[in-house]
């Protein structure tokens, strides 16, 4: 693939912005005043036009549904379908000891282990362990399981840096779970999770990380992790809304209750009583997002295209250039330096409120989020209300890193 | 450049800059917080009513240039006025808000919040004043705020 260069012709990006950007259709329709400048994949990515054509392929010549349809529509729906799973398997370096549950999204899945693990496994006195820097969908969930179960809540703390505390003191033969964010959607930081995960096994405790914002960036390989639980989302990772995944241990997932209840998740069913199908189907009750997961493997097969390692390394030159250029500037401050980190950077812009600050910069084109992300705790502690967040994919390059510079220079002018 | 200076008007860069009756009263005859979780907006309100009428308010808080605007604003228009016209004044701002509706004739200076119609996504951010002040008025605080 060919590389662009910076203004200043030093720098090189191992990924071609324009020529990524031309697989999706939303960069040619938004862009008609100024190009659309999309700094906001970590809320949701755009989608190429390879996802959008295997969803509309399913809707448009096997529409059906899935594992009961003894017809040919039926059949390739189940074939697309679970060959979906196969994909997000081998995407993440799962084996058998490993299964993929296709779920709503990275919530629902935590939501799984909290409930059909959690409720059955804690006990008051034991202790759930997460960070300081959850997303709230990795802290909510648990809050519910420790109040019906009477587990205790700890926190492994972060510095101003953005980086998590020595946690090796956290760890008490009381830890039953550790629930660990991977890359944080505020800091960017790459959590030390295999250092975690050992230290979790250490006192026996079950292990899930949270990785909704590192595997839509970066390689992943489930057989060295060797967590016991996975949660992420489809629509991070170019694929649909409405799909994510939990890659449980199988072992686990066959010892756990059921989450919801329902068709498909089945064996035999009396009025009376009723018995489970097979991992992972057992937590796939319902007709499952088969659109959806079908979107998802072209969304993994896409990215597979390319290369996890090389989407890290643009998005670390990005970061890198996109830091010296805020921080070349006086009324800009940003939150946290990790040194392990993906594209996602956090600041404020003196006398702009980051809600005005994303109001204006969308008058030229360019979209960041502006709020609290999902993660009032950290706000909290950084002392703020809410902070402004530029984030990063593969089809971003130095041009939109530029433009979002000079609409902070020009937002600052007009509201000031 | 020009679509967002109808939601941005200089009256409102004004007030942002330099809002008016920030600060806190106390003792207060009224208090409110306002919370606006979507975005992290804060407004603490504090208020002197006496014979019905709301004789001083003052506000403090932390939010966006229009969340900001529309407390000083607000306290501008509400100080010295009877509660019920106050009450009158919430329907016809939050209609002016929500629908861009300004014919009401007492909207007096809140006519410069017009432009947040088109933005539905800054709508809680103008109301979130009126909304604390709404709150503090229904409920009246038996030991005022001595902090």
């Amino acid at each position: 693939m060919t590389v662009t260069l910076d203004p200043s012709n030093t720098r090189t990006l191992p990924l071609d912005g324009a020529y990524i950007r031309n697989n999706f259709p939303i960069f040619r329709n938004r862009s008609s005043k100024n190009p659309f400048t999309y700094l906001d994949s970590a809320a949701t990515s755009q989608t190429p036009q390879q996802v959008v054509d295997a969803v509309e392929t399913y809707y448009n010549h096997y529409n059906a549904n899935v594992h009961r349809s003894i017809y040919a529509a039926g059949e390739e729906a189940t074939e697309a379908y679970e060959s979906a799973r196969d994909k997000v398997s081998n995407f993440i370096g799962a084996d058998d000891s490993h299964a993929i549950v296709f779920t709503r999204g990275a919530t629902e899945a935590i939501n799984l282990v909290a409930y059909a693990w959690g409720r059955n496994n804690l006990r008051e006195g034991d202790e759930i362990l997460l960070t300081e820097m959850e997303h709230h969908s990795n802290l909510v969930p648990w809050q519910l399981a420790a109040r019906q179960t009477g587990a205790k809540l700890k926190f492994i703390p972060f510095s101003e840096d953005g980086t998590l505390e020595n946690s090796e003191a956290s760890f008490t033969e009381k830890t039953k779970i550790v629930s660990v964010i991977h890359q944080s959607n505020v800091f960017g930081t790459i959590n030390p999770v295999n250092e975690i995960i050992n230290l979790a096994k250490s006192v026996g405790a079950v292990t899930l990380i949270d990785a909704a914002q590192s595997v839509p960036h970066l390689h992943m390989d489930m057989t060295s992790l060797d967590c016991d639980f996975l949660a992420f989302s489809g629509h991070k990772m170019l694929g649909p809304t409405g799909v994510g995944v939990l890659c449980g241990r199988t072992e686990l997932l066959e010892q756990m209750e059921p989450f919801l209840a329902g068709g498909e998740m089945i064996r035999t069913v009396s009025l009376e009583t009723s018995t489970w199908n097979d991992v992972p189907w057992k937590f796939e009750a319902g007709t499952p997002n088969i659109a959806q997961a079908i979107g998802l493997g072209a969304a993994v097969d896409y990215l597979s295209g390319i290369g996890m390692e090389t989407i890290h390394r643009h998005e670390a030159a990005l970061i890198k250039y996109t830091l010296e250029r805020l921080e070349g500037m006086d009324e800009v401050t940003v939150y946290g330096n990790p040194p392990e980190r993906g594209g996602v950077v956090v600041f404020n812009v003196e006398g702009v409120h980051p809600h005005d600050l994303s109001q204006l910069l969308d008058r030229d084109g360019v979209a960041i989020r502006a709020g609290h992300h999902c993660a009032q705790p950290i706000m909290e502690k950084l002392g703020v209300s809410a902070t402004a967040r530029a984030s990063f994919y593969l089809y971003n390059d130095f041009e939109d890193v530029n433009r979002l510079t000079e609409a902070i220079t020009s937002s600052l002018k007009f509201i000031t | 450049m020009d679509d967002l200076r109808e939601l941005y008007q200089e009256v409102i860069l004004d007030h942002n800059q330099n809002p008016q009756n920030f600060g806190q009263i106390e003792p207060a005859t009224h208090s409110g917080d306002g919370y606006n979780p979507l975005c992290g907006d804060k407004l603490s309100l504090t208020l002197q009513v006496q014979d019905d009428k709301v004789t001083d308010l003052r506000f403090r808080g932390s939010g966006c240039a229009i969340s900001k605007a529309s407390a000083s604003i607000m306290t501008t228009v509400v100080k010295g006025k009877k509660v019920v016209e106050v009450e009158a004044l919430f329907g016809a701002f939050h209609s002016l808000v929500t629908t861009g509706d300004t014919d009401d004739g007492d909207l007096g200076k809140l006519a410069v919040m017009a432009g947040v119609y088109k933005y539905p996504a800054r709508v809680k951010c103008a109301t979130l004043a009126w909304h604390t002040l709404k709150n503090c008025l229904s409920k009246k605080d038996e030991v005022a705020k001595t902090e």
